[in-house]
């Protein structure tokens, strides 16, 4: 059994909130849970939950962002933490199928 | 019931952004964890229990309300609790409870002695996805850890260690209550862990429970403090501390993890017969929050109680929020506090800046420290009893402290 390799991150890419991800909306945004590395994370604003929920269903990172009515000037800091997201996990590339 | 809580504004607003800590203060809709003492029985009888076990309560939770308990944390969505004790594998049903929680998407991080961790059960464990194993010891040689533990607790203790190692475990844990006595072990401890593939986990002694009759003489000194501080800045990568240290970062740069008392905020106490209170080393009615037995079970004591609601405020008022180094602190352990005597707005009694020694010698000589009128502690000789108390074996007041029927023909 080999763990899932984190992906480097690629806003251009398709992503999705990880499988093996719970979250729970929390008043300053929500906290997530990583059932396979047990790792806790915690979105600290509410519009960057409504764009981890909303991955799937867009093209790309990028196109989430847009989607969601994320301001231009902010657009750099919610990728970062996307970046930190894909990172530990939190968040998976979406196979093609 | 009143708690006295330091003063804090009423109906606070949460603020919007911000850093994390200052959210936390404000609470969450759940607990991020939680533990749950599942029984007050134990075969131990350590000097500084915090939560003065060694005998079973009649009305601890039953199976069937204990799986309760877990259905109401899988709703809540509290992925992992801390279960402890007494010893909790003593429970006849604790392995079944283990696979039940973890059926419910609820992880078990689990304290134990080692008692029942034969190579069977390390089997077991080996084998069992979202179980986390920490064996306690509380000295790095015999000679140190039974002083508190009692006689052959080591030799329990390393024999699971051994089970555990050989069934390929991975990620268990070997917690350590950092005291006078062990502080000066922390390298072998990690040598001792790292020998087991184990990872070492130190927390502070709080003066909670039978702590409290041992917190003066156990306590570590401020040297010791300063130590253990540089330790964890050089160490702290590899060694866990469940965030219990935090005091600590006022000796200058922040330790990892979150440097804030989570009681009732982020984390409580559901303990063996069902109390809510605000954290496991506050087991004392002034934060006895509810039991998860009464209407709304746990959810509602939670989000409702009107101790915890007090409790989610950023402390406003106090000598310690006048001082330079309370944004590092924040006060300390609101537990080591009450359980010394000390106000709840002031320092810690082990504050690294030392206003905890000058406020522990002004208090008033005919102060006495609140006690918890929660008390399992065996009442007659344990075999293998700490002797950091001097010689066991106390022979009984009365003889029918010991049997009812003692002096009746044919008792």
């Amino acid at each position: 059994m080999t763990a899932p390799v984190a992906a480097v991150f690629d806003p251009a890419l398709p992503w999705q909130k990880a499988r093996s991800v719970a979250l729970r909306p929390e008043p300053f945004g929500a906290l997530v849970y990583h059932f396979g590395n047990r790792k806790l994370s915690f979105l600290k604003s509410k519009m960057l939950v409504a764009v981890v929920t909303s991955l799937a269903e867009h093209p790309s990172a990028e196109a989430t962002l847009v989607a969601c009515g994320v301001p231009e000037t902010q657009r750099s800091s919610y990728l970062k933490a996307l970046a930190d997201l894909a990172r530990s996990q939190m968040i998976e590339l979406r196979s093609a199928s | 019931m009143t708690a006295v809580l330091p003063s804090r504004p009423t109906a606070p607003q949460r603020p919007v952004g911000g850093r994390l800590i200052d959210q936390f203060e404000y609470g969450l809709d759940a607990p991020i964890c939680l533990t749950w003492e599942l029984t007050y029985a134990c075969n131990l009888a350590c000097a500084h229990c915090l939560s003065s076990s060694g005998r079973r309560d009649p009305r601890e939770l039953s199976t069937a309300e204990a799986e309760a308990v877990i259905d109401e944390l899988q709703r809540m969505q509290v992925f992992y609790v801390n279960v402890g004790g007494g010893e909790p594998t003593v429970r006849p049903d604790f392995w079944h409870l283990l696979d039940y929680a973890i059926g419910h998407d609820v992880g078990v991080k689990f304290s134990t002695n080692g008692i029942k961790l034969d190579k069977t059960r390390a089997a077991q464990l080996a084998r069992t996805d979202y179980v986390d194993v920490q064996i306690s010891l509380d000295g790095a040689t015999a000679e140190v850890n039974d002083r508190v533990r009692g006689t052959g607790s080591y030799a329990t203790a390393i024999r699971a260690l051994e089970n555990l190692a050989e069934a390929g475990m991975k990620d268990f844990k070997v917690s350590v209550v950092v005291t006078r006595e062990n502080a000066g072990q922390l390298d072998a401890f990690k040598a001792l862990t790292d020998s087991f593939g184990a990872q070492l986990r130190i927390t502070r002694l709080r003066p909670s429970g039978r702590g409290a009759d041992v917190w003066d003489e156990l306590h570590p000194t401020m040297a010791q403090q300063k130590d253990l501080y540089q330790w964890l800045l050089a160490n702290g990568d590899g060694v866990l501390t469940g965030d219990s240290f935090f005091h600590l970062s006022a000796f200058g740069e922040a330790l990892p993890g979150l440097n804030l008392c989570g009681a009732g905020r982020v984390v409580c106490l559901i303990d063996p017969v069902g109390d809510v209170y605000a954290c496991p080393f506050a087991i004392h009615e002034n934060f006895l929050a509810g039991n998860v037995r009464d209407e709304g079970g746990f959810q509602r004591v939670w989000q409702s109680s009107e101790l915890f609601a007090d409790l989610r405020n950023p402390q406003t008022g106090g000598a310690c929020t006048k001082c330079a180094h309370f944004d590092a602190c924040r006060g300390g352990c609101m537990a080591a506090k009450f359980f010394t005597g000390l106000p709840l707005d002031g320092p810690d009694p082990e504050c690294v800046q030392g206003y905890g020694e000058t406020a522990l010698a002004a208090r008033d000589l005919e102060l006495v420290t609140p006690r918890s009128h929660i008390d399992h502690s065996h009442t007659g000789p344990v075999r293998g009893q700490p002797t950091l108390l001097g010689m066991p074996a106390v022979p009984p007041a009365k003889i029918c402290d010991e049997s009812p029927l003692a002096g009746f023909p044919g008792a």
